[in-house]
């Protein structure tokens, strides 16, 4: 019930208020009207009073203003029935409450109060350090500060709690008491050092203290939102600069009472949340902040990751802990057969690899689990299946984003020297060399290089990240049918699109490090060739990273239809291939077909004699009816060239409608192995069905045919297979 | 539920226990009300389905709605043409109702600012300062008088003009104005689009019923974006913005010792001064020498909804409770103005003591008594209404009287000023709190605008109730004004305890913010704050960038007023999706039909529907609303 809040916000308020009212009259007549005052070393007057009244107060008789203003600002307290709405008035109260806070904080010195209250005290920072902190705060380089009021439990806690935000770099402000101890004083008897330069910053003991944390937000923004303080309108201005640009919080330690969620509720107004370890209501609906306003009953060691949370703090990780060194410097480097301790994937074992969105409850960051054998227990050259699972939850987070953050796997894999990783999705193949493993390489070091990077990689989507990683064969098997659906899930939501039905094209030029001059155009029919990217995920990557390997292209003027080449297109594999290829036609693969870059899923082959084209998938290790197994395939096709009569290409493309339409489509389709077949068997009895050609599927010839050209063209003719009708493909 | 099912109405007349107990006593008193006269009509077939012809009298001319394509009008019009046309004119009668009301009020801060119209001052100098500022007015230089002045003439002006497109257009996103501008309809000036569309519709002129419904959109928009946003505004101007009360409603609000009178019609200037006068002690003691403890004022239909909203000023009931005021017996006087005051009422006053006072010169009622509001010393007739009443507390039969206990707390004040207040306070005012609500997967689904009348024809506030519930409960934000607002009030759906009725998502928001699940905008003119706020939340961000992106849908459960015809045509031309309880009057015509019923969300995004079951009607708005929603990736 955010009622109680509000109602104690505003009771808060009203006490605040009394208290600076009584102080002003008191000090109008001990000191007198003219008696100046003022905050050590600051050009802002009473920042806070200045940034929400643009009143410049140097003298105690101006603070008259300043208490009309809040008095004005003090609305009714909520009624038990029938109440009316409270919230702005609760923020209201809020505003009021600071703006007496900082009278009374004032007016201290006045009434012969020391500023200062004693040794470990620091109060109101003056311009120097605001200028050297604060810069830090909106430039992103300190990620948010912590306005710590109250105290912990017990001193070890509070210690605890001060080097968990410390380690993030987070400044923590510190006021108020809970009990008569407050966390600064833990920290002192513990011997804690304090000061701007150990990010602890103890401003007073009493609540009303906590008005210098804000008068500092309020600075930053005046001082490097060069907001200039007057009217309402400048007033909001400078909390909205800090909504967006400070990341800063209040961590409410122990019992919150009226003064301090009246405290709060000015905080609130700056877009600063309230996390708190007792038992008070929750505000959780957003708005006036970025996340939730108020959360509670967070139990101590959960208070920081949920505070960075609740505030959206991004927490930059600048270096990962590798035994190894990585880099996009060894992005392209391959381990050979002779040099590997372990590898997963490819004919030699299982292995999968899946991002998926969860919520953030199910989510713990930075959680890696190993789940099985280590690869220490395989013989070296040997290998084991892998499943690889990265759980990832954010705000922003859409399930459209996971075949992207899946798709980093790739090169995050790849940039660690001596591991190589090709492939994607279930024909991953990932090989550990046997220097990395001698340098001490775990699987767990890659579950942490997927945490650190798709943190500092995607701060926009990603905000927690766990990884599973598992090793047993049969816990592989049972996931790998669950990844599979996943991929199935995603390759249907492009399904019911057209080429024709949109106007841009997305290229992905991610596999460059390894052929510099490849690029696959991704069109709602056909995917990129590695499978992974459809153009829904082409259009998902742009929107999270609108510099990254997936660009819109503009179709333009169409050439040619029938062969799917466009103007605009052209321009763009032009410029992007860095002019190596002129021209490029989505449709065939004799004329100027898409090049690859060796992470296709299949290669679709011409065989002469049957007038028509195999297709052999990655999986399938055996000889071909071209004469060529899969791997010396793909050694012809990849690496950027137009090879006409060869192109690579992920699977759900054969079933589309656009596959080599332009050389016959489908029907040109003479062999397969079983294994492929049976993979896109539904799709493609639909499509041949549609096109009056049912039973098709099985006309296609498989291993089981034979593995020569001359096998084949005889079973096609014992089945009276299309191809041998059609016109000649060159 | 209770829809109609045949002419003869058997059905409950109520859900509200007041009027059940009033309509009995009505029938023991032998007084004839709107309850038991709808026994005895029966409802034309051919007028409901909207094909019988008067536009001359060659006729009237008649087409079997069952076979619209059986027969033709004598001057060749077809079912469709008819049926338009008759739409059409409901329309322009709307829109005039609204604008000639909005007219009224812009006259009236005009003799307010020459000092003509005392006591009358401006009560919101800051919005006048702001929609001055609309109209490209500046302050600079002016009294706060001369800016009201030049305001008013602006505002009147709107009415008059002939060329370019009202002003208040440009409140819209740019998307929906542009769009306005290709489909032709920006109104030129309110009166101009009134006229046309008679013009069109006379015999001979505009026989295309597509052009004529497209003319009826362009005609609704100068209600919406003329008309009812002036009153809207220029009031608030004049007799203050509305923000939060706590007050009461229903007939429990008659107080037995008081004299009790009742402000009854639209246009709530005097009876703003009528409130004002009955705190003058000169009217207090006045009323003590007659042996009562004081004086009462209550609210009835959109007048009393001002009053409500500016003076809390408690609301007696809505349009079918009129009558039974007079029946408790204790009413001394009814102040009626203008729109929605049933002609029996001098009639059935005649049952009773109370005296039917009729201040507007374009609304008389023989029977009832003249009191001149124009100009000059609005106070003045105040007192002299309430000395009429007073000296009338006398006549009232002691016996005669029976007042229901039945009374409800309510909270109303949600001006488009108050929401975005209350989501921030003074300091961070604005519709982010709302629009992320709406954002988040779980809390707001969307927003619904209730809205209209009562319908004798149909259980008295059943459609309204039921919707309401259906909709809050699905985690919709209910946005009432009108009619529709004091029937869910004296359901206690205006309370904020009512988040209990509300879908956990909802209620979460509210618990936030401190309102209660359906909030009470105004009368039936302030639809325009409707506009406005959603314009606000297109402006926010996030939730797409027209108000036909919006997750929002409109509904009229119980409307019969044509004023409802034109709200409808200008929410539609707005871009929402408006569902009507009463049927249109177009069943004979199928091409209009097909127009208004899919054709128009073509053109502008937004479409009528029919659906007399008010928790299916309310489940036509949620499913458009998640359609909305998932076209948003929200």
């Amino acid at each position: 019930m955010s009622k109680i809040i509000a109602t104690a916000a505003i009771k808060g308020a009203y006490k605040i208020y009394k208290q600076a009212e009584e102080d002003l009259t008191q000090a109008l007549e001990s000191a007198g009207a003219d008696t100046e005052i003022h905050f050590p070393d600051t050009a802002y007057h009473l920042p806070l009073i200045l940034a929400m009244t643009g009143l410049k107060v140097d003298k105690v008789g101006q603070l008259q203003d300043v208490i009309g203003i809040a008095k004005d600002l003090l609305p009714p307290v909520p009624s038990e029935t029938v109440w009316l709405p409270y919230l702005g008035h609760a923020l209201d109260a809020g505003i009021a409450t600071l703006l007496a806070e900082e009278t009374i904080e004032a007016l201290k010195p006045v009434l012969g109060k020391p500023l200062v209250n004693d040794g470990i005290w620091l109060g109101p920072t003056d311009d120097v350090i605001l200028r050297k902190q604060g810069i830090k705060l909106v430039d992103g380089s300190m990620p948010g500060f912590a306005a710590c009021v109250g105290a912990m439990p017990t001193n070890e806690e509070a210690v605890k709690l001060a080097n968990q935000l410390r380690e993030k770099n987070i400044l923590v402000f510190m006021a108020g008491s809970t009990d008569g101890r407050s966390m600064a004083e833990q920290l002192a008897e513990e011997g804690v050092q304090m000061g701007w330069d150990t990010y602890l910053v103890p401003y007073g003991k009493d609540i009303t203290a906590a008005v210098h944390a804000l008068g500092f937000a309020a600075r930053s923004a005046m001082t490097f939102g060069g907001i200039t303080p007057g009217d309402i309108d400048a007033a909001r201005e400078i909390l909205l600069y800090n909504k967006n640009r400070v990341f800063a919080f209040v961590l409410a330690l122990g019992e919150v009472d009226d003064e301090k969620y009246a405290t709060a509720a000015g905080a609130i107004n700056f877009g600063f949340p309230v996390i708190a370890d007792t038992d008070i209501p929750q505000i959780l609906p957003t708005g006036v902040c970025t996340y939730e306003h108020v959360v509670s009953q967070i139990p101590h060691e959960e208070m920081v990751q949920k505070a960075i949370e609740v505030r959206g703090v991004k927490i930059q990780i600048t270096e990962i802990d590798l035994p190894v060194c990585y880099g996009a410097a060894f992005e392209g480097e391959r381990i050979r057969k002779e040099d590997v301790a372990v590898e997963f994937g490819s004919k030699y074992s299982t292995c999968f690899e899946l991002a998926i969105m969860k919520d953030f409850d199910e989510v713990t960051d930075g959680k890696i689990e190993i789940i099985g054998p280590t690869f220490d227990e395989v013989e070296e050259g040997g290998a084991m299946p892998l499943g690889i699972v990265v759980e990832v939850a954010g705000k922003k987070m859409q399930k459209d984003f996971e075949p992207i953050l899946e798709r980093q796997i790739h090169h995050l894999v790849n940039y660690a020297k001596g591991v190589m990783h090709i492939g994607q999705r279930d024909i991953a193949w990932i090989r550990v060399s046997k220097a990395a493993k001698e340098k001490g390489f775990t699987l767990e070091h890659l579950g942490r290089v997927f945490h650190d990077k798709l943190l500092s990689d995607y701060p926009a989507i990603v905000d927690k990240v766990q990884v599973k990683i598992y090793t047993e064969q049969a816990k592989v098997d049972e996931l790998i049918e669950m990844a599979r659906k996943s991929y199935a899930e995603r390759d249907e939501r492009v399904a019911g699109m057209t080429d024709e039905s949109v106007d841009v094209f997305y290229t992905c030029t991610l596999c460059q490090s390894f052929a510099p001059d490849h690029l696959c155009i991704i069109t709602p029919q056909r995917l990129g060739l590695c499978g992974a990217y459809n153009w829904l995920d082409g259009r998902a990557s742009y929107e999270i990273n609108p510099t990254g390997h997936n660009q819109p292209v503009e179709k333009g003027d169409v050439v040619d239809a029938e062969k799917g080449i466009w103007e605009g297109v052209n321009k763009v594999v032009y410029e992007k291939s860095h002019q190596h290829l002129e021209n490029f036609s989505a449709y065939s693969m004799m004329e100027h077909p898409m090049t690859s870059c060796g992470c296709f899923e299949c290669i679709v082959a011409l065989l002469p004699l049957a007038n028509g084209v195999m297709i052999v998938n990655r999986e399938f290790g055996e000889m071909t009816p071209c004469g060529m197994k899969f791997s010396t395939l793909a050694g012809t096709v990849g690496g950027g060239q137009q090879v006409p009569g060869f192109i690579g290409i992920g699977k759900q493309y054969i079933a589309s409608k656009k596959f080599i339409s332009a050389d016959g489509g489908f029907k040109r389709i003479v062999w397969m192995p079983k294994e492929l077949k049976e993979m896109i068997r539904g799709r493609l009895e639909a499509l041949a069905a549609e096109a009056g050609e049912e039973g098709f599927i099985d006309k296609i010839a498989d291993e089981s045919v034979g593995l020569t050209e001359e096998e084949v063209v005889a079973h096609l003719e014992k089945v009276g297979h299309p191809a041998l009708t059609m016109d000649p493909m060159f | 539920m209770a829809t109609e099912t045949d002419t003869k109405v058997t059905k409950q007349k109520s859900i509200d226990k007041a009027a059940e107990e009033l309509i009995a006593k009505a029938e023991r008193d032998s007084v004839t009300i709107a309850f038991s006269r709808v026994q005895t009509q029966k409802g034309c077939a051919f007028g409901k389905a909207g094909t019988c012809c008067r536009m001359c009298v060659m006729g009237p001319c008649r087409i079997n709605p069952k076979d619209p394509e059986s027969a033709r009008g004598i001057c060749g019009a077809t079912a469709d043409t008819i049926v338009a046309r008759n739409l059409a004119r409901m329309v322009a009668a709307g829109t005039a109702a609204h604008s000639d009301h909005g007219r009224e009020v812009a006259h009236q801060l005009k003799l307010t600012a020459k000092g003509e119209l005392k006591p009358f001052c401006v009560a919101d100098k800051a919005k006048l300062v702001k929609v001055a500022a609309e109209f490209g007015i500046t302050p600079e230089g002016k009294t706060t008088e001369q800016l009201a002045e030049a305001l008013a003439d602006a505002a009147s002006a709107e009415f008059g003009k002939q060329d370019g497109k009202l002003t208040f257009l440009a409140r819209a996103p740019e998307k929906r104005q542009k769009l306005w501008a290709k489909l032709g309809i920006e109104p030129r000036g309110v009166d101009r689009e009134v006229v046309e569309l008679m013009h069109r519709t006379a015999i001979g002129v505009d026989q295309d019923y597509e052009s004529l419904m497209v003319s009826s959109l362009r005609c609704g928009m100068a209600d919406g974006w003329g008309g009812s946003m002036i009153g809207t505004e220029l009031t608030d101007i004049m007799l203050g913005t509305p923000s939060p009360v706590r007050t009461k409603v229903n007939l429990g609000v008659l107080k037995e010792d008081q004299v009790n009178v009742i402000v009854h019609g639209h246009e709530p200037a005097l009876s703003a001064m009528v409130v004002q006068a009955a705190k003058d002690d000169e009217m207090i003691k006045l009323s003590e020498s007659v042996g009562a403890k004081g004086i009462n004022i209550a609210g009835m239909c959109c007048t009393g909804n001002e009053v409500l909203m500016r003076n809390k000023v408690p609301i007696a009931g809505n349009f079918l409770h009129q009558e039974l005021a007079i029946v408790t017996g204790a009413v001394e006087a009814m102040v009626v103005d203008v729109q929605c005051v049933m002609s029996s009422l001098p009639e059935v006053a005649g049952c009773y003591h109370t005296k039917i006072i009729t201040t507007s010169r374009k609304a008389k009622i023989r029977g009832a008594e003249h009191i001149d509001f124009e100009e000059g010393d609005a106070y003045e007739v105040a007192k002299k209404i309430l000395r009429l009443a007073i000296e009338n507390y006398k006549n009232r039969d002691a016996e005669a009287v029976e007042i229901p206990d039945e009374k409800m707390d309510l909270v109303a004040g949600f001006s488009h000023e108050t929401i975005n207040y209350m989501l921030g306070g003074q300091f961070r005012a604005s519709y982010r709190p709302l629009n992320d609500a709406i954002m988040a997967p779980n809390r707001i689904r969307g927003v619904a605008g209730v809205v209209g009348c009562n319908n004798a024809r149909y259980t008295q506030d059943a459609g309204h109730i039921a919707m309401v519930k259906e909709l809050i409960a699905n985690d919709v934000l209910v946005v009432q004004t009108g009619c529709g607002a004091v029937a869910s009030a004296k359901a206690g759906l205006l309370t904020p305890e009512a988040i209990e009725m509300a879908g956990p998502g909802l209620r979460e928001v509210c618990e936030a913010v401190g309102i209660p699940p359906v909030l009470h905008a105004g009368s039936c003119v302030d639809n325009s704050r409707i506009l406005v706020a959603l314009c606000e939340m297109v402006r926010e961000g996030g939730l797409g960038e027209d108000i036909s992106d919006l997750p929002v849908a409109g509904a009229a459960p119980e409307w019969m007023s044509e004023k409802a015809m034109a709200i409808g045509f200008y929410v539609v031309a707005s871009g929402v999706f408006t569902v009507f309880g009463p049927p249109h009057p177009v069943g004979g015509g199928p091409g209009v039909s097909e127009l208004i019923f899919k054709g128009f969300e073509e053109m502008t995004g937004g479409m009528f529907a029919n659906e007399e079951d008010p928790v299916a009607a309310a489940h036509l708005m949620i499913d458009h609303i998640n359609k909305k929603r998932k076209a948003l990736g929200i």
